[in-house]
């Protein structure tokens, strides 16, 4: 078995030097499973992950297929949840696929890179929606507001959008994007205290319609704030947003070897600023888990009641997770206005914010991991597998009509994951301990 | 201004009224569910719309055929309510009752299912459409008959047949409805597992059984409302649900939920103040803001009752039990 499984990753290697296409990936998928799915001894299996991972990482360089990433992903999340792997090799070979081969993967594809970008964007989105869903049992499904009004502040002021109400030299410089970051957390904070003291006081299934309804009026001022006085350019958006200068970035680079062109040095930079975003986002998250607070999110989450008459004050409680939460989201807004250039309502609906929420449930609400794990997995099949599928219906199927193309369905597939879960692993998928304790003895 | 303001106050009132109907049928899916499982039923504003899906399609192979507009209209009234009742039925058994039956205390998990479904269902109605047609965005074929309009109050009126026609019927819905609730041995039951589901199975009651048919009752009005939408309002997707699905929700909670006249009681004021906010806001404001903050308004005044007057209009204040 150990052997066994020793072969099937080395063959993978051996094929992704030789003959990097996807039938090839997906024996490298294949071979991947027996590793985290057979009962190994364990230092055969860290061995298997540190030779998988490279091989992924040749297989993408060689071919810039996305079915590698999904690899590496699969490793991302076997090294956080297998038992046994010693804690140093699970930090380097976290850090050399993150670090290493998703940049390498880039430049080969730069497809990597945008997906990269936007499962990070996603995931410090989700770790936020989980510290109100997940640990406060807090049902919001208008979190894409936040996610708004914080790419709304950075995209007023990082354009001529501010000329508008405004006197001053706009669009302002674009390393002031920084500032604008500290100013989202502060805008979307209170845009959560706003929404939030009203909302809070409602029983939990009366503040996910107030929520929702809160959030379709956030897009709806988005959409019509261009008159009387143009704050938004109302349904066309805004679009030239400046973006930081990167030249210490581009030298930084060049120290190290690596030479980048105009269509990769901003995807790197990015790409590593939504790393360290994640990062720090990761960082408070699990303090504030294991905090004061996050111990009264959970007692209010388990029981109201009970928690009251413990002496936990329920609206400041329930207040502060709905800011922590907002202002994750207002941060990466920013960062999301600055990599795109471009905002318009479109990019804030429900159909957003139901997305983020199907990454909560899909990993597992207050699971940490999960939400990661969960913006991974959706963002890939968003943006990567349904269109993928889609050219293959296109080109194999012409005879279907043009309605009917998979990559307009991603309302189906969400829908399909949230009812599927919560019927058969209401838990998610890398369960918190008390979250599974809780759907448990239900 | 204020001439104008007064010239339009009739016309606005009709319009009012017939949205408010509207909006009180589907409120009434929204009560009957919430009462008996005290669920939020995210999905019956899909109900709806695959109500108005049917209405079209019947309207659109049948109109050359039967040449009444008013048996047509009763056809596709009862196709709407049957096949919208069916789907109810079936979301029902299929998603809801796996959770109840394993017995999760946890409120969020039927309520983030009821999305999923809500999801589903939208594309699943496009998924057929496109396949059958290769478009969604459908149009609701006229017929003469239903088309023919009077002046009332000496012009100041403009009002249609398909108007008189959706009124009538959602005020017998209304009457049909609380009879069957009040007076037969079917409503008894549904009252009795609204109140105290494990008592009531104790006395004989299936409660499983009852829900069924309350999502089926339920379904059916959403379904009829759904054509009557059609009809009156020609443009539908299978998106158009949402909205007035959140605010048939805000007019049953504004109402009482669970109450139904309170449902009925909710959709008439919520249509009157949307209709009248989406006129003449304008006016008053010379037209610096649209008729597009209509919904701003709707979401205001939910968040106002739920504050308020958390039981609504004609509800009971309900203990929360420890």
């Amino acid at each position: 078995m150990n052997a066994l499984s020793f072969l099937l990753s080395l063959a993978y290697l051996g094929l992704a030097f030789l003959a990097p296409n996807p039938l090839s990936h997906l024996f490298g998928l294949v071979a991947l499973g027996v590793t985290a799915f057979l009962r190994l001894v364990p230092h055969w299996r860290t061995l298997n992950l540190a030779l998988l991972t490279l091989a992924f990482t040749v297989g993408l360089m060689r071919s810039g297929n996305t079915l590698g990433l999904i690899g590496l992903v699969g490793i991302l999340v076997a090294l956080t949840t297998l038992s046994r792997i010693p804690g140093w090799i699970r930090v380097l070979l976290g850090l050399a696929i993150l670090l290493l081969s998703v940049p390498l993967a880039g430049f080969a594809n730069t497809f990597v890179f945008e997906l990269g970008i936007q499962i990070g964007i996603y995931a410090a989105m989700a770790l936020g929606l989980n510290v109100v869903v997940g640990m406060a049992g807090l049902l919001d499904l208008g979190y894409a507001a936040f996610f708004a009004v914080g790419a709304y502040t950075w995209a007023i002021f990082g354009s001529e959008q501010a000329k508008n109400f405004m006197q001053g030299n706009f669009p302002l410089p674009g390393e002031y994007m920084y500032l604008f970051m500290g100013i989202a957390i502060v805008t979307t904070a209170l845009t959560g205290l706003l929404i939030g003291l009203p909302a809070l006081r409602l029983r939990g299934d009366y503040l996910a319609i107030v929520t929702l309804g809160l959030g379709e009026v956030v897009r709806i001022l988005a959409n019509n704030l261009d008159h009387p006085i143009n704050f938004t350019n109302g349904p066309q958006g805004i679009t030239p947003v400046q973006r930081p200068p990167i030249d210490g970035f581009r030298e930084l680079m060049a120290t190290l070897g690596v030479h980048l062109d105009r269509t990769t040095d901003y995807q790197l930079f990015f790409y590593f600023l939504v790393l360290l975003m994640i990062g720090l986002v990761v960082l408070v998250n699990v303090n504030l888990a294991n905090s004061r607070f996050g111990r009264a999110w959970v007692a209010i989450r388990e029981d109201e009641v009970a928690a009251r008459s413990m002496g936990i004050p329920l609206l400041p409680t329930k207040l502060l997770a709905f800011m922590t939460g907002a202002a994750f989201s207002g941060v990466m807004g920013v960062i999301f206005a600055a990599q795109r250039t471009f905002v318009s309502p479109e990019s804030f609906t429900l159909l957003a914010s139901i997305t983020i929420l199907g990454m909560v449930i899909l990993g597992g609400m207050g699971s940490i991991p999960g939400a990661i794990l969960g913006a991974a997995a959706l963002t890939i099949l968003n943006l990567d597998v349904l269109k993928t599928f889609s050219e293959f219906v296109r080109t194999s199927l012409p005879q279907i009509p043009n309605q009917v193309d998979p990559a307009k369905y991603e309302r189906l597939v969400f829908g399909l994951i949230l009812v599927l879960m919560m019927i058969f692993r209401p838990e998610g998928l890398i369960p918190e301990k008390r979250h599974r304790a809780e759907m448990e003895e239900a | 201004m204020l001439e104008q303001i007064l010239a339009l106050l009739p016309q606005v009132i009709f319009d009012g009224l017939i949205l408010g109907f509207v909006y009180a049928m589907v409120a009434l899916g929204y009560t009957m569910v919430y009462g008996v499982l005290e669920l939020i039923n995210f999905a019956h504003s899909e109900i709806f719309m695959i109500g108005a899906v049917v209405g079209v399609e019947v309207f659109r192979y049948l109109a050359p055929h039967v040449g009444n507009g008013f048996l047509l209209l009763l056809l596709a009234l009862i196709l709407g309510g049957v096949v919208a009742g069916i789907t109810a039925i079936l979301v029902e058994r299929f998603a809801y009752r796996p959770l109840r039956k394993r017995g999760t205390t946890n409120r969020l998990v039927p309520l983030i299912t009821a999305i999923g479904v809500s999801f589903i269902l939208q594309d699943l109605v496009r998924l057929i459409e496109g396949l059958w047609h290769n478009e969604f965005f459908l149009r609701m074929r006229t017929v003469e008959d239903l088309e023919g309009s009077v002046s009332l109050l000496g012009g100041a009126i403009f009002a249609q047949t398909k108007s008189f026609i959706l009124m009538g019927v959602s005020i017998l819905m209304l009457v049909g409805l609380t009879y069957l609730v009040n007076r037969t041995k079917l409503g008894v039951a549904i009252r009795a597992v609204a109140q105290d589901l494990p008592t009531a199975s104790l006395m004989g009651i299936d409660p499983d059984r009852i829900i069924s048919r309350t999502f089926l009752i339920g379904g059916s009005l959403g379904g009829v409302a759904g054509v009557l939408f059609a009809l009156q309002y020609t443009t539908i997707t299978p998106y158009v649900g949402f909205l007035p699905g959140i605010k048939a929700f805000t007019a049953a909670v504004l109402g009482g939920i669970g109450n139904i006249p309170g449902a009925m009681l909710g959709g008439l004021v919520l249509g009157q103040l949307e209709n009248f906010f989406g006129t003449y806001l304008p006016i008053l404001t010379n037209g610096n803001f649209g008729t597009e903050y209509k919904d701003v308004v709707a979401f205001l005044i939910l968040i106002f009752i739920l504050l308020v007057r958390p039981q609504g209009l004609l509800g009971q204040v309900v203990k929360e039990k420890v």
